[in-house]
């Protein structure tokens, strides 16, 4: 259908096309990936009380034979040819309208097999976790229920073949994670994040949607394989707006500036939520998005320049959050924040940083939810304490949560050796070749994450004890920490995708293959260069915080920017300024103007003929000898009438 | 036969019976003022008939007479009940029924 379009697409410019076939062998399964979570969320939401016994169980037996069915499609797909790597399964067709055929169709290809690996896999993982965490929870298996329903809408994101269908999946999501971050809904604050990530994403889905109607118009498809043979043909002005459009789209779900504010407030969930927001679901879909449409942002550079200046101001944005925050998880979020914000820069150099941006995705999958569910497994001991003011020396007391908890801390600051050294390494350094600003402010954001980093750990983990009366510290049970020490060892060994340029080779039937240029540093400089500037944020924090006493209570009499990075980087001020206030007064406008204009026109008559009737009423009287009178003076009336007529 | 005399007599009896239903407020009164009309729409009618030399308005006379009749049991018996309940016969009393 394509192939005359491809030949001289392919001449003009080296850009991958999806050019997928049919699905056969193992490979058929695809459907039964989602399918899975989304029985369980079907029958753990409609089965009311009857499954509460055995809900959880269920819930997380499906996720993990979802991962099976994965784990086989991933060893059948590196058993083909490294060029016949891409397979799409039609389920059904899914409506026509006019020139619109939109058929319910997935797409198997290296970049979703690594995402279906990771979601099933960490997202499973956390299903586990949440057994013990959720154990005293009455609404166990409605949270089990939504959890599974995440998976799914992920995994469903993940895996069609056309933006629409990513679309639903999309908004899957946002419905998932708005159930989920509300789960405690008796808590107003859980119940107005809910609300708030809930809006913010609308925002972003204006663009999602936008830019679908605008691939409508332009390439009559939406489907990736027709999509990316077509884009060529475009105008550079579509293709920068389709880039935009789909930038906002991301911006909204990975939360990157200005999109930024609802992660925070996300922390309201539970903690596993939080791990799967941050890991395996939800904020990963934004680079996904990007990575996919690849064949549209090489051909918009200018899209592609605005994605690496968000990237690079909400690295820096998130880092700077995360050293002030006293609460663990939002100093965890203000974290993932700033590493979304890496996967995005390394997405946004486009051919050279694409394959990295997915190995950072996966590494932080791991040992972001490594932390996560560690942090979760500190406040189960600590009768839900959040504040990191109210821990120290936790170590003692729960030793394989430290532990691992370490491991994921090594990871992320890229201590030389674990996973997180090897896929920030790699961005820093394409970012770098690119542009020495930007590499040069990527290098900032990995020392701030050491500063920062450290900061959590030595006041969580180190330090005096400053814990609050009656609190006793114990180590979780094995049903929470055997998926800590699983996510610990990833943490450690993620980094052996890497060996052999696998990552890069794996990826390159969807990313394309970087041209080989000789970069402006060495690579082994590069990496020296970060493992200082970690080492010096490391050390600040040890500084700063090791080396002092921290009070129990965050001290008021701090510098502005602290002020700031409490409040967010007044994120919430700004769309306060920006939209809320000026929205609210034009809501206020409008509401005037129809109280007083078009009510006042629609209701004025009958309010005026109400007084008219009001006055008239007065006429009945009661009084028979009035009424007499009145008739009278009709009978005069009529008769003065036919008189004028007949003798005038 | 000129029917001018008869004419005006009915005017002037139609008139007082006019006035009377107007002015007066026993309710006894009223209605032998509105006889009166009735009456005078009779002569007026009877006199016209006699003035055409046919039978219509002689008969059109007839059925008011029958009318008037029946109007005289139902409204005396009104009279009567409202003057049991209220010891009065004035037509001004019974001036409930209004806004």
């Amino acid at each position: 259908m394509y192939s005359q379009i491809t030949a001289w697409h392919d001449a003009a410019v080296n850009i991958p096309v999806v050019d997928p076939s049919p699905t056969s062998g193992v490979l058929s399964l695809a459907w039964l990936v989602i399918a899975l979570p989304l029985a369980g969320a079907v029958i753990l939401l409609l089965g009311g009380r009857y499954a509460d016994k055995w809900g959880h169980l269920l819930g997380t037996a499906l996720p993990i034979g979802s991962f099976v069915v994965s784990l086989l499609m991933f060893v059948s797909l590196l058993g083909r040819d490294a060029n016949d790597r891409q397979v799409t399964q039609h389920l059904w067709q899914w409506f026509d309208v006019g020139r619109l055929h939109v058929g319910f169709d997935l797409l198997y290809d290296p970049l979703s097999a690594l995402f279906l690996l990771l979601i099933t896999g960490v997202g499973s993982l956390i299903h586990v976790y949440s057994i013990g965490y959720m154990e005293h929870d009455p609404r166990r298996r409605r949270f089990f229920g939504y959890l599974n329903l995440f998976v799914a809408a992920m995994l469903l994101l993940v895996l069609s073949e056309n933006y629409l269908g990513l679309f639903l999946g999309w908004e899957g999501v946002g419905l998932a994670s708005y159930l989920l971050i509300g789960f405690w809904q008796h808590k107003p604050s859980a119940a107005a994040a809910a609300k708030k990530a809930f809006v913010i994403n609308r925002v972003g889905d204006i663009g999602m949607s936008l830019a679908i109607a605008l691939m409508f118009v332009t390439f009559g498809t939406t489907s990736f394989t027709g999509v990316s043979h077509l884009a060529a043909g475009a105008s550079d002005n579509t293709l920068n707006a389709l880039g935009l459009l789909l930038l906002l789209a991301a911006c909204g779900k990975s939360a990157q500036v200005p999109l930024q504010s609802w992660l925070l407030d996300a922390m309201e969930g539970p903690t596993p939520v939080s791990a799967l927001i941050h890991a395996a679901t939800m904020v990963t879909a934004g680079v996904y998005l990007i990575v996919r449409s690849n064949f549209i942002f090489e051909l918009a550079p200018k899209a592609q320049t605005v994605v690496v200046i968000v990237a690079v101001v909400t690295l820096l944005w998130g880092a700077i959050i995360g050293c002030a925050k006293d609460d663990i998880k939002k100093a965890l979020a203000g974290s993932t924040m700033s590493q979304i914000g890496y996967m995005m820069l390394g997405a946004g150099l486009g051919v050279g940083g694409y394959a990295f941006a997915i190995f950072h995705l996966l590494t932080h999958g791991f040992f972001k939810a490594n932390m996560f569910l560690g942090a979760g497994s500190v406040m189960h001991g600590m009768n839900d304490e959040v504040d990191m003011r109210r821990y120290g020396a936790v170590r003692h007391a729960m030793p394989i949560t430290f532990l691992t908890f370490a491991m994921g801390y090594l990871a992320i600051i890229g201590f030389p050796g674990f996973s997180g050294f090897w896929s920030k390494d790699k961005i820093i350094e394409v970012a770098l070749a690119d542009n020495w600003v930007v590499g040069l402010f990527a290098l900032l954001g990995a020392g701030i994450t050491g500063f920062y980093m450290t900061r959590l750990m030595l006041m969580t983990f180190f330090t005096e004890k400053r814990w609050k009366e009656d609190v006793h510290p114990h180590e979780s049970p094995a049903v929470m920490t055997v998926p800590l020490i699983v996510l610990a060892a990833l943490s450690v060994l993620g980094g052996v995708m890497l060996a052999g340029n696998w990552i890069q080779d794996f990826l390159a039937p969807v990313t394309g293959v970087a041209p080989h240029e000789n970069p402006p540093l060495p690579a082994i400089v590069v990496t020296l260069l970060a493992v200082l500037v970690v080492a010096v944020g490391v050390a600040t924090a040890w500084f700063l915080v090791g080396k002092r006493e921290v009070s129990v209570t965050a001290p008021q009499d701090v510098s502005f920017a602290t002020t700031a990075a409490r409040n967010d980087l007044y994120g919430d001020a700004i769309n306060d300024a920006l939209v809320v206030r000026p929205g609210k007064s034009l809501i206020r406008t409008l509401l005037s103007i129809d109280r007083y204009g078009v009510d006042g026109v629609t209701t004025g008559g009958p309010i005026a003929l109400g007084a008219l009737a009001g006055q008239l009423r007065r006429v009945q009287n009661g009084f028979v000898r009035s009424y007499a009178l009145s008739l009278l003076g009709g009978v005069l009336l009529v008769v003065l009438a036919l008189l004028v007529v007949n003798v005038g | 036969m000129t029917a001018t005399p008869y004419v005006v007599l009915s005017a002037i009896i139609f008139t007082i019976g006019c006035v009377g239903v107007l002015t007066r407020r026993n309710a006894i009164v009223v209605f032998m003022c509105v006889e009166l009309m009735l009456n005078a729409s009779n002569l007026a009618l009877v006199a016209f008939a006699r003035q055409h030399g046919n039978l219509d308005g002689q008969i059109a006379a007839f059925f008011v007479m029958v009318v008037a009749a029946a109007e005289v049991v139902v409204g005396l018996a009104i009279i009567m009940t409202i003057f049991r309940t209220r010891r009065s016969a004035s037509v001004d009393d019974a001036s409930l029924l209004k806004y």
